[in-house]
């Protein structure tokens, strides 16, 4: 080094130092604006949707009546504010909402489970290697093509070949059967949050230590058995974690389940028998997205973001508690 | 290396010799099956589906589709194609990588090198998480709801009541810039830290500063994860339709709002391919099934290559690596 540069180098320290000081504050600032922009979204979301809640208590979530016809009466309230309506119950909603989570997610996770130890141990190698693209394809495939394929494809052959005359006929008082059902709506969305669940499980059964299935393979068992009883055991917070964020995700999908759902406001009813996965519903996300045309209408606006805050929290919650499930595979470096 | 050596022949035995899947109890071939079953299944259902909008995409997809614009039609014949969509998921993907870009790096780089306080840390970490759990409808009412302060008009227009209307380019590239943040994150996060401390430290040995050694060190080498996550996150930008719908207004064609010429189409609203199946899927207003089939084949054609992409360049980092 040059005696110049050395001086202009101590000359510079000062300012240098300041600028180091500067960028570690600049990216902090930067990382914290999500933080803000956290906390700002739920108690934004909150605040407009406050009088939906205290209008309605906890029968918020309960059933009373159609929920189509209070979100109608909702929307017509007078332009007066003192005679804003807010009645609603929208235990439809939320039954739909828990029915479809609920459902794929188990659906999702058997066949999950399965796929990535098919991918992890028993596919031979030329398999394998064209089976995991082939599952990440998936997972690129927007909402909305599902949503197409759905309505298009899934929905025509459930409405032609599959629902019989006397099925519908035999609900034709309550509700109409048009093809547009529970188990269309599961089975697309089975297909949309499968490969999440598959990448998260796979990492973390290839991050097991290898000794746990050498010394368990050492002891005899084949190697089905060692994979059930030692590599999927130890990888049990992954599949869990996998789980939780598939129901965030399954959750919030709104478009592909407007599209292939029905949007009625209608709880389908187990007691029907075979006919219950054929009828109609509207989990919340989709709610919001059929009505967002009427987010103007004050009264209604408020009943929509109320819809959005219980999904909010609720997305949040998953979120937070996906990442808590996670934390115990950090011991075997699994970083997801 | 001599520990990996008496393990081969082991696994050889193992392998070849009298563990054969035949010689378990049935309850064990039974679970195999199944695995070879969930596989099979997943892939053929994955690869029939995308066949199957290439098959039909093909069918109806047309030059003077992709060139001309939409139009009020009462036929599919007459309601024109979809020329303005494409440019709309073009700008909005833009929009949403730029401002997604600084906010992801400059939080993974802070959360590796810097990480203090711990517990702020530990917070932003989490908040972007949270972020990538929120459902993206309510993403986009929330954002309706933020840009509809008065402060916001810059980046939308006001309606005729002097209401700002809060839909727009800008607002709705904001807002899907959330979408790739997680990704952009997680990967930028993912590659520094496999950088070994070494690097950093014959970096300072040198006399270099520690800013000098994020930019002129690590960013470079962190180039393929960012690219990574960010071809990722276009992908997931340019698929979302819950932000379209709500927060650029999904109409027609752009329509530019105010004076300028490239400002005013952001500041308008538009639509984009996602929006345009949707609006002419069986549960839109358009229900031109001929249409949706073309320009969803046009949009997976353009997710797929961005995937395709990824896993090139992920494919030539490793090689480096090894």
């Amino acid at each position: 080094m040059s005696s110049s540069d050395r001086q202009s180098e101590a000359a510079g320290q000062a300012p240098a130092a300041k600028m180091e000081r500067r960028a570690e504050l600049t990216l902090g600032a930067l990382s914290s604006l999500l933080l803000f922009l956290i906390a700002g979204m739920v108690i934004y979301v909150f605040i407009k949707a406050w009088p939906s809640f205290a209008h309605n208590g906890i029968s918020w979530f309960g059933a009373s009546g159609s929920v189509d016809q209070q979100l109608t009466k909702i929307f017509d309230s007078p332009a007066n504010p003192k005679d804003y309506v807010y009645k609603i119950g929208t235990w439809p909603l939320l039954y739909a909402t828990l029915l479809t989570t609920v459902l794929s997610v188990l659906i999702g996770g058997v066949l999950s489970v399965f796929t990535a130890i098919f991918i992890v141990e028993f596919a031979p190698q030329r398999v394998r290697d064209s089976v995991s693209p082939i599952i990440r394809l998936l997972a690129a495939v927007p909402s909305v093509i599902y949503g197409l394929v759905g309505i298009l494809v899934l929905v025509p052959f459930v409405t032609n070949s599959v629902i019989s005359e006397g099925r519908k006929g035999s609900v034709a008082g309550v509700v109409q059967l048009s093809g547009t059902c529970l188990i269309v709506a599961v089975v697309v969305l089975t297909l949309m949050i499968s490969p999440i669940m598959i990448a998260i499980i796979s990492d973390a059964l290839r991050a097991v230590p290898r000794g746990w299935k050498e010394g368990a393979l050492a002891l005899g068992a084949n190697r089905w058995r060692v994979m059930w009883t030692v590599i999927v055991r130890a990888a049990r917070p992954a599949i869990i974690a996998a789980a939780v964020i598939a129901s965030a995700r399954a959750l919030g999908e709104g478009i592909m389940l407007a599209m292939v759902s029905g949007s009625v406001g209608f709880a389908p009813n187990p007691l029907d028998g075979v006919t219950f996965i054929f009828e109609p519903l509207r989990p919340y996300a989709a709610t919001i997205v059929d009505n967002a045309e009427g987010l103007s209408v004050v009264p209604f606006g408020q009943t929509i973001y109320a819809i959005a805050a219980v999904l909010l929290i609720t997305a949040l919650a998953l979120s937070l508690g996906g990442a808590a499930a996670k934390r115990p595979l950090r011991k075997y470096g699994v970083r997801l | 290396m001599s520990t990996v050596a008496p393990q081969q022949p082991i696994r050889k035995v193992h392998r070849k010799g009298k563990d054969s899947v035949s010689s378990w109890p049935l309850r064990d071939r039974m679970a195999i099956y199944a695995c070879w079953a969930a596989g099979l299944i997943l892939s053929s259902v994955a690869l029939l589906l995308v066949g199957y909008m290439f098959y039909r995409g093909l069918q109806y997809i047309s030059l003077s589709l992709i060139f001309s614009n939409p139009a009020v039609g009462s036929s599919q014949a007459d309601s024109g194609g979809f020329l303005s969509p494409i440019l709309g998921t073009l700008i909005l993907t833009t929009i949403g990588t730029v401002v997604a870009l600084p906010i992801a790096i400059g939080a993974a780089v802070w959360l590796v090198e810097y990480g203090r306080p711990t517990w702020l840390a530990r917070a932003v970490e989490s908040a972007i998480e949270v972020v990538a759990g929120t459902p993206s409808i309510v993403l986009a009412i929330f954002g309706l709801l933020l840009f509809s302060n008065k402060i916001f008009q810059p980046l939308s227009f006001a309606g005729d009541n002097g209401v700002v209307v809060g839909r727009s380019f800008l607002t709705a590239g904001t807002m899907m810039s959330l979408i790739a943040v997680p990704l952009i994150f997680t990967s930028s996060r993912e590659a520094l830290l496999q950088i070994p401390a070494q690097v950093r430290e014959a970096s300072y040995a040198l006399g270099k500063t520690k800013w000098a050694t994020i930019r002129k060190v690590l960013l470079p080498t962190v180039r393929p994860g960012i690219f990574t996550g960010t071809a990722l996150g276009m992908g997931r930008i340019a698929g979302d339709t819950a932000i379209v719908v709500v927060l650029l207004g999904a109409t027609l064609n752009l329509q530019p709002q105010g004076s300028g010429p490239i400002i005013s189409t952001l500041r308008g609203s538009g639509s984009t391919l996602t929006s345009y199946v949707y609006n002419n899927s069986p549960a839109g207003e358009g229900n031109a099934p001929q249409k949706a089939y073309a320009a969803a084949f046009f949009l997976l054609f353009l997710v797929l290559i961005l995937n395709f992409g990824v896993d090139v360049v992920a494919r030539r980092s490793k090689k480096e690596i090894t």
